[in-house]
């Protein structure tokens, strides 16, 4: 018997999940109380409505409905996330896998996700979650307390949000972040950045690290391809620089979609003005998945195109991403271009800094680093 | 370009080939019979199930053209076959699909030869159901909500559509009759016989952006939707024209009627026109002028789509 990769997907994760929390079955829990907390940001409309202020879709939603994600629900004019501690999966991870390259290199990540997002990408590899409800996927009761305790037992130094998209399960995150805290455990978020100022201002002060999906540099891709907005991204990213958050951009290249020379030049001249010179940037390989399975694997040769037109722009710190064994998955220092991390793929071979700086040359290289 | 929503070659193929047969509908009219009882309403807030009954007997009659309703239903539904009745429940007690009408509906199927339990009254979810009416073994039917019976694994695909669907549409029912109430809807502008149909699927969330279009006319262009629905009951015994989905007693009217079509964009752009001329009897804004004018609407009727005509010259309006 063959298993096709999704078969096989569904057949290994819930049961790795599972074995770090019990999954209830699909319906269970559906209005259960442990899952359900009022909303941090919306405003009360008249007739019972309600206007999400999380993200800038801003969804006015009528009693008994939820909005664009999902996962939040108007019940009688309060508005509530049905996904606080509601875990649709657990994994452990190195941090390389979000990916993080400047973010501790070698460590763990507990990483979790709800069901739900806010955008619904045609190419999401993880739409089984994603872009379902929260009571059409197996879920666990994890609460914050419980969470960072398992962290703990584990010996993951950090927390990840990640595979969903955390901004619309927010709440959970915050507190998941503080009982982190409380016990010694750091906090990394995965999201495509599609967020609200002021929701995203609040929520850099419990988390550690952000990694944003850029998921193109142009309007019509995000209406067209994301079902989103490109500049609340970008004014995101630009918000994270300000607040001092360690940030990384992930690009997931797209043939004939976002892959063309002005596209990776104006992206890297934007990185460059807004954000600076040190902030990593993935170039990511495609594959084909969910609603985007008439294109191909993007070509290894247009991501060295990109990493060589970011290269080209100043910008210290550019990847090739999804190429395990690239020699562009390595760390270079930026002044001396000897490598200070050398990995291939999720696998960390050798940390060569000596206290955040290249041992040959002393200059510095941005990041959190351990060593 | 958006390459789901551009013509593929695959989509060019099903154009070509369903153009013959099509085309030759698209020649005569589509039907669209507005069946009204000034007596329907008992009082306020209860329906006189006798005379809701003969209402929907003349509807069949008219729509069919034969002599007797039971010779209609016997050409919507074959002996044996399991039914669903696809209700609209979001509204609760207020204003979702009547419990009279779809007890009205089970009486004639019967009579046509499908048993109690062949009859599997439907909506997203059983939460929703019960709070119109509709418990648990029902007046020994079946009533399903999409959180019971759950979804299919493989994703159904057209357009920009990309949904689940549900296994009491793939699986359980052979063929559906649609019962959407006539009402306003505050982001897509009307909610009918095609967005009914989101009750389908597992993310409707998903596809309300940019006024539901194209997504309500993708949505139902996915096959298990076009294949099994046979025919549009729209409950408008009671109508909404502003504060949709939910129930706004304020902005409600008793319309008296039901529209019965077999084209549901003719029904919804029939219904919509109701809507909109109760709006300006109101001195209320039409919907366009609201940007929320249903543009799916013509979506559904154009050449990649073709589920029916928006054209009121090939509408045939009648109203008895």
């Amino acid at each position: 018997m063959t298993l096709d990769r999704r078969s096989f997907l569904k057949a290994t994760a819930l049961p790795c999940a599972g074995g770090l929390v019990p999954l209830l079955n699909a319906s269970a829990g559906e209005d259960d109380a442990r899952f359900t907390v009022e909303a941090k940001f919306y405003e009360k409309l008249p007739y019972k409505k309600i206007r999400c202020k999380l993200c800038p879709r801003e969804c006015v939603i009528d009693d008994r409905e939820r909005g664009y994600c999902g996962a939040r629900e108007n019940r009688a004019g309060t508005y509530y996330s049905l996904v606080h501690s509601r875990i649709v999966t657990a994994h452990i991870d190195p941090v390389e896998k979000k990916p993080f390259f400047h973010y501790y290199p070698g460590s763990m990540a507990l990483s979790v996700a709800t069901a739900g997002c806010n955008v619904n990408c045609k190419m999401c590899q993880n739409w089984e979650i994603s872009q379902v409800r929260p009571e059409q996927v197996r879920a666990s009761y994890l609460p914050p307390k419980h969470l960072a305790e398992m962290a703990r037992q584990y010996g993951c130094p950090s927390l990840a949000y990640t595979y969903s998209e955390p901004v619309i399960f927010y709440e959970y995150v915050v507190d998941a972040a503080d009982a982190g805290h409380a016990a010694g455990i750091r906090s990394a978020v995965v999201t495509g950045g599609y967020i609200q100022q002021e929701p995203l201002q609040r929520l850099c002060r419990h988390v550690d690290a952000i990694k944003v999906d850029l998921k193109a540099f142009s309007e019509k891709y995000y209406r067209e391809i994301v079902n989103g907005e490109l500049k609340p991204v970008l004014d995101a990213l630009v918000t994270m620089r300000k607040q001092g958050m360690w940030s990384e951009i992930v690009y997931l290249a797209i043939p004939t979609l976002n892959d063309s020379d002005q596209e990776f030049r104006t992206l890297a001249r934007w990185v460059k003005a807004e954000l600076g010179l040190d902030v990593p940037l993935h170039f990511s390989r495609f594959h084909p998945d969910y609603l985007l399975k008439n294109l191909p694997p993007t070509p290894i040769n247009t991501l060295e195109r990109a990493k060589a037109i970011a290269d080209s722009e100043g910008l210290h710190y550019v990847y090739v991403g999804n190429v395990p064994g690239h020699p562009a998955e390595n760390t270079y220092c930026p002044k001396c271009h000897r490598v200070v991390v050398e990995r291939v793929g999720f696998t960390v071979k050798n940390i060569r800094l000596r206290k955040g700086k290249c041992p040959d040359c002393q200059q510095e290289i941005a990041g959190v680093w351990s060593a | 370009m958006d390459h789901q929503a551009g013509t593929s070659r695959r989509h060019l193929l099903k154009a070509c080939l369903a153009a013959p047969w099509r085309a030759g509908a698209l020649e005569t009219r589509s039907k669209v019979v507005i069946a009204r009882d000034p007596l329907i309403q008992a009082s306020a807030n209860s329906l006189d199930s006798a005379r809701l009954l003969k209402t929907l007997d003349r509807a069949l009659q008219s729509f069919y053209g034969c002599d007797s309703a039971i010779e209609g239903w016997k050409r919507v539904v074959r002996p044996g076959e399991v039914v669903g009745l696809k209700v609209n429940c979001l509204a609760g007690r207020g204003n979702s699909t009547r419990v009279q009408l779809v007890e009205a509906i089970c009486e004639r199927l019967q009579q046509a030869g499908i048993p109690q339990n062949n009859i599997v009254i439907w909506d997203r979810l059983n939460r929703d159901l019960e709070s119109a009416g509709f418990r648990p073994g029902w007046r020994g039917t079946r009533c399903l909500g999409n959180d019971t019976s759950g979804y299919e694994d493989e994703l159904s695909i057209y357009g920009n559509a990309g949904s689940l669907l549900s296994k009491t549409l793939t699986r359980v029912c052979d063929a559906v009759i649609n019962l959407p109430v006539l009402k306003d809807h505050g982001i897509v502008g009307v909610t009918m016989a095609l967005k009914n149909m989101f009750g389908a699927i597992h993310n409707p969330n998903k596809y309300h952006v940019n006024i539901g279009d194209p997504y309500v006319a993708d949505v139902y262009m996915l096959p298990p939707i076009r294949q099994k629905v046979r025919l549009h009951i729209c409950d408008a015994t009671a109508a909404q024209y502003e504060g949709g989905p939910s129930y706004m007693p304020q902005w409600t009217w008793p319309f008296n009627g039901l529209l019965v079509a077999g084209d549901p964009v003719a029904l919804d752009y029939t219904g919509w026109q109701i809507i909109e001329q109760k709006r300006f009897e109101k001195g209320m804004k039409t919907l366009k002028e609201l940007r929320r004018e249903p543009a799916y609407i013509a979506t559904a009727a154009n050449s990649q789509h073709r589920l029916g005509t928006n054209d009121p010259r090939r509408i045939e309006r009648v109203e008895i």
